[in-house]
This record gives C-alpha cells, sequence and structure tokens, in this order.
C-alpha cells in the first residue's frame, strides 16, 4: 500500500528554489517608495520552498492516483462514462477553434459559427425538436433554462396559474433542485410495479396548476417508460408541458426520439452523450431544445443563416434573455460535434444497441448472485439491490468499497431512492465483453467475501491509497484549509 | 424485528412519528427511518409560527446518503422547534422517539391524528414494506 503523501508545505527546506532570475537591469527603489507602509506585509508570506525536480514528483504521483475512464471501467450510473475518442481534444485544439476570442465580429468567425449551426441541425435530428441552444454549461444548467422557458411560454399566454412540476421518484436528484430554483413547487409521482411512472396518480395530480412534466425517459431505473404517449396525452389535456431529461439519451439514439414521444423541451448531457469529458475532468455541455411553439423563449442570440452568411440573432423579444456570459462552452460543442460526425447516424444507433447490449448481459452475469428489482428488459443501466447483502453486514457502499480494492470504479450507490441499497449500473457502449466478464466475477468474489465475512468486506476499502474516509466527520467538521501546526 | 416502534405514538407511511401533548404533537423520525438514512449530518427546521399540511414536507433531514423530506403527519401551525438538532443532528440517530424530536405542531384537526397508524399496524406496515422489495 502506498503512503499518503505530505503537502507540498510540509516539504522543501528553508531557502530553496526552483529557479534563479538575472540580476535587475533598472535601477532599485526601496519598498517605501512604492507602497505605503500599512499595504506591506510584516513578514514574508509562508511558503513551500522546492526544487522544481520535487514539485513535479509531487504533482505527478499525484495524478497517478486518478481514476478515470481512461485507467478502468467506470460503470457510474447515470453519468455515462463512456471513453472519449482522443482525435475529439486534437480537433478541439485546432488553433481555428482555440484561438478564438468571444468578442470577435461575426465576419471573422464564420467557421466557429457554422459548427453551431450544424451541430444544431443534428442535434434537431437526434431528438425530434425544431431549434436549439447551446449556451447551458451543463445538465442543470440545461434544467433551469428549460424551465424557464416553460415559464415564460406560460406567462406570455397569461396563464399565471401554473406553480407546479410534476416529478417521478425515479428522477435525477437534480430536477426537483431545478425545479425548486425556478421558483415552483414539487409533486412527486409514485412508481408502479413495473417501474413506470404510476399512470392513475399522474392522472390524479394534473390540473391547470401543472406547468410541466419533467421526466427521464428511460428512467434511473433503466427501464424505458411505456405508457409515454398516453402520458404526454394526459398532461397536454390540461394545458401542461412536458420536459425530456437527456440524461439517458445514450439507450436511445436512433430508435426514439423525446420530440416524438410529445416532449415540448429536451436538455441534452452532451459531455455524457456525445463523448466529451466529464465528471471533474472537463466542463459540461447542456444544449436545450424545443418545438416551435417554444422558440420565441429560447435564450438569446440563436444561430441563424442568412445566404451564405452566419450571425448572432438577437432579435427575439420575448427571450427569457441570455443564460451565459457569452456562447456556451464552446470547445466542448466542438468535441461533441466531431463524435457526431464522425460516427453518423448509423453510427450512433450502434452505440444505443451497444449500450443496451453491454447493460442486459452485465444484468443478466449479475442476475446470478444478485438481486435486480423490477426485472423486465433494461435500457442502458440497472440497478442491483444488495439488501440481502445488507442483512448480512455489508451493503451498497461496502461493495462499492470492495470494488475500489479490485480496481473498479463502483456504480452509483443508495441512488434511485426507490430502490433500497441501490447499485445504479451503467456499463456503456465502449466497453468489451471481457471488460464486463471481469466486473461481474470482481461483484461475485465480493459477495462470496460477505458471506465469508461481512465484517472484514464492512471495513474495507483494504488496498487503496487512504482507507475508509470519515464521511461523516468531512460533512460535519469540514477542514478545506491547511493551517500550519 | 431490529426496529424499536413505541408504544403511544402514532406512525406515518412516510415514517414520521407524532405523539400527542394537549394540543400540540410532538414529530419525529421513526427509529427504523432514521436507520434507512443512516448517519444524519444536517437538519433544516421549518419556522416557529408556520403553517404545515399533513403529507407536505415540514423540514430536511440530510445523511451521508441522501437527502429526505420530513412530511408533517398532521395540518397545523409549527409552536417549537428542536434546535439541538442544528449542532447535534446525530441525536436523531441516538434517540429518535426521545431527544431526536424535530418540532412541535399545534393540531388543527384531532381526527387526523387518530387517523394514524399505531404500534402494531406501523410494524406490519414496515414488515410489508421490507418484504416488497
Amino acid at each position: 500500500m502506498r503512503k499518503s503523501k505530505a503537502l507540498l508545505f510540509e516539504m522543501g527546506r528553508s531557502g530553496r528554489q526552483g529557479y534563479s532570475l538575472p540580476s535587475c537591469d533598472v535601477p532599485e527603489k526601496p519598498l517605501d517608495e512604492l507602497l505605503p507602509q500599512k499595504m506591506q506585509r510584516s513578514e514574508p508570506p509562508d511558503m513551500p520552498e522546492l526544487s522544481e525536480v520535487e514539485v513535479i514528483r509531487h504533482y505527478t504521483e499525484l495524478s497517478t492516483r486518478n481514476f478515470g475512464v481512461d485507467t478502468g471501467f467506470y460503470p457510474l450510473g447515470s453519468c455515462t462514462m463512456k471513453y472519449n475518442p482522443k482525435v475529439n481534444e486534437e480537433v478541439a485544439a485546432l488553433p481555428g477553434f482555440a484561438c478564438l476570442h468571444p468578442c470577435q465580429p461575426e465576419e471573422t468567425v464564420q467557421g466557429a459559427l457554422e459548427l453551431y449551426y450544424n451541430m444544431e441541425q443534428r442535434l434537431k435530428e437526434l431528438t425530434g425538436m425544431e431549434r436549439f441552444t447551446m449556451q447551458p454549461s451543463a445538465g442543470a444548467h440545461g434544467e433551469l433554462t428549460g424551465l424557464m422557458v416553460i415559464q415564460a411560454y406560460h406567462r406570455h399566454r397569461g396563464d399565471h396559474k401554473r406553480n407546479k412540476v410534476l416529478i417521478p421518484v425515479t428522477a435525477h436528484g437534480t430536477n426537483p433542485a431545478t425545479v425548486t430554483m425556478a421558483g415552483y413547487e414539487v409533486v412527486q409521482l409514485p412508481a408502479d410495479e413495473r417501474g413506470n411512472v404510476d399512470l392513475e396518480a399522474l392522472k390524479e395530480a394534473v390540473d391547470d396548476t401543472t406547468s410541466a412534466l419533467m421526466l427521464t425517459n428511460p428512467s434511473t431505473l433503466g427501464l424505458f417508460e411505456e405508457e409515454i404517449t398516453e402520458m404526454a396525452r394526459v398532461v397536454h389535456d390540461k394545458g401542461g408541458l412536458l420536459y425530456y431529461d437527456g440524461a439517458n439519451l445514450n439507450a436511445i439514439m436512433g430508435y426514439a426520439r423525446p420530440g416524438d414521444m410529445g416532449f415540448d423541451v429536451v436538455h441534452l448531457n452532451i459531455h455524457k452523450t456525445l463523448s466529451t469529458p466529464h465528471g471533474g475532468g472537463g466542463p459540461g455541455s447542456g444544449p436545450v431544445g424545443v418545438k416551435e411553439r417554444l422558440i420565441p423563449f429560447l435564450p438569446v442570440p440563436l444561430v441563424d443563416k442568412k445566404g451564405e452568411q452566419f450571425y448572432f440573432d438577437y432579435d427575439l423579444p420575448d427571450s427569457i434573455g441570455k443564460v451565459q456570459s457569452f456562447y456556451g462552452n464552446f470547445g466542448v460543442v466542438v468535441k461533441a460535434y466531431n463524435y457526431v460526425c464522425m460516427m453518423g447516424a448509423e453510427g450512433l444507433k450502434q452505440v444505443s444497441t451497444d449500450a443496451v447490449l453491454n447493460s442486459n448481459y452485465l444484468a443478466s452475469l449479475l442476475q446470478k448472485t444478485y438481486t435486480i428489482p423490477y426485472d423486465r428488459l433494461r435500457k442502458h443501466e440497472f440497478v442491483v439491490s444488495a439488501k440481502p447483502e445488507k442483512k448480512k453486514g455489508a451493503g451498497a457502499g461496502d461493495i462499492a468499497k470492495a470494488l475500489l480494492d479490485r480496481g473498479f470504479h463502483p456504480p452509483t450507490v443508495y441512488f434511485p431512492l426507490i430502490v433500497d441499497e441501490a447499485l445504479m449500473t451503467e456499463p456503456n457502449d465502449t466497453e468489451s465483453k471481457e471488460t464486463l466478464d471481469a466486473y461481474a466475477q470482481a461483484m461475485e468474489e465480493i459477495a462470496k467475501d460477505i458471506d465469508k465475512d461481512a465484517e472484514k468486506v464492512a471495513a474495507g476499502p483494504h488496498y487503496t491509497v487512504v482507507g475508509r474516509l470519515d464521511e461523516v466527520r468531512a460533512v460535519r467538521n469540514p477542514v478545506l484549509r491547511w493551517e500550519k501546526e | 424485528m431490529d426496529f424499536n416502534v413505541i408504544e403511544g405514538l402514532k406512525y406515518t407511511q412516510q415514517h414520521e412519528w407524532a405523539r400527542q401533548e394537549g394540543d400540540t404533537a410532538v414529530v419525529g423520525l421513526s427509529d427504523y427511518a432514521q436507520d434507512k438514512l443512516g448517519e444524519i449530518v444536517f437538519v433544516e427546521l421549518p419556522d416557529i409560527g408556520a403553517a404545515v399540511e399533513a403529507g407536505k414536507s415540514a423540514a430536511v433531514i440530510e445523511s451521508v446518503k441522501a437527502v429526505a423530506d420530513l412530511y408533517a403527519p398532521v395540518d397545523g401551525t409549527v409552536t417549537e422547534v428542536n434546535e439541538t438538532l442544528l449542532d447535534q443532528p446525530e441525536l436523531i440517530n441516538q434517540d429518535p422517539y426521545g431527544e431526536g424530536w424535530v418540532f412541535k405542531v399545534e393540531v388543527k384537526d384531532e381526527s387526523q391524528l387518530n387517523s394514524l397508524m399505531d404500534k402494531p399496524t406501523y410494524e406490519e406496515f414496515i414488515i410489508k414494506e421490507e418484504e416488497e422489495e
């Protein structure tokens, strides 16, 4: 086991330095002449004093402790931690993209605008929506933008009664947070025994105060909402709109489109589905798409085309305004656009085929040892319930730690809340059968270890850089700043 | 069963308990619910004087695993809150039916309180819920 590493502040020696500057070639002046006394510090700052090689070794060593898609299997449910092709990075680093300044005049950034325009056409085709904004920085930002567009639509019609948003119990945690941020009240919908939204409960909950139904399809259980068109009809009949959380789009590309299911607003997490780094590895991007009647309310500017010229269209008097200082995380859109172009329509369909195949294959292996509630054909992910293992003494969190010991990133744990001791597992389209087999074997071994000595499993991890962290103390008494003893 | 359910309290399907004290009811989280949530790290209390509605969120409980709403068991007005929980949220884990109480509410309609589950009914409810999954 490697030892926990000292901080830079705890290393080095007084007087050591990693650089030597040439002597000053302008006359020096006393500090008092340059800065008033009260702005000078009484003693020099206590900075670490290190040589260059010490600093390099420190950070290189830390970098080897990262776990990412490039180092191992990362089945973090609903996060779509697929492999991101390196050519995406090369394209985004082309100077024509990377060296742009957001304040450049339109005629000098025609290529960038064309890319946005073309990306919008492809996202429209992928989702069945009619216009997109690329501004939102990530999924949750997209959610808020989408809800604000819905709010603007209702208000524009003079419909001020709609103060509630319906959310199923299987929703992502960001959904209720977004609803609250947008000033709405959350109404939670239960699931039926097949894991669908309970249609009868939906019918009862919808009325003339319903602004929208917010839904992820397939859900966090990895299940496709079987009654989606009927659900859309029920909500639309009462004047409400349908919001599609695109977090799980990786399951249905080329097979089904939110626009065809009846959704009015969609956000995509292109940093998940369309392969750009995320989860601590880079910024996200959450484009929002809408149907015709909502276009006037989208954020400004939209990118449009007049003859052969691309331009920013600010002429949307009913727009909710800007939701980002400039035009979105451009580099991320470049990477995703590159991916979409490389894959093509057939390729993206194959992505979803493989994501669903991998998920069902892995679930079938794990089912020999573990309980997977809502047993029907799954989409891109599935949820194991470690409830029986918990009764033996080691639950979902302990299994997650045991996976760390075996070199795997754990699934999402304790979510969705509808499944007790949940391990939400999303194997993705980019993993091989060998990797899935190895993971299934590790899970089987962990189950055996729990039967043999649950206490040992519950005390893990045993082979990582640090052992079990005290999560309770970290929350109750966080130490966020190093202080000299 | 591993969970402590005590006599004389009323229980909801969302695992709150209520104890009648004259016109008011003391409200907290059941032992079963605190065990499910795991170690509690943060509690958001209602304002004194706030109107709460049966089945609607009145407080928020955050554990290392999840954030959960605590629903009001009855309609009424909040008369007192357990401010000790702000510094010691773990009291809900340690003593859910005693020092871990969350708030007190002036009961509008006593029949709402009477319609909640008693000890044997709640125990059956938990057993059923455990078997379902």
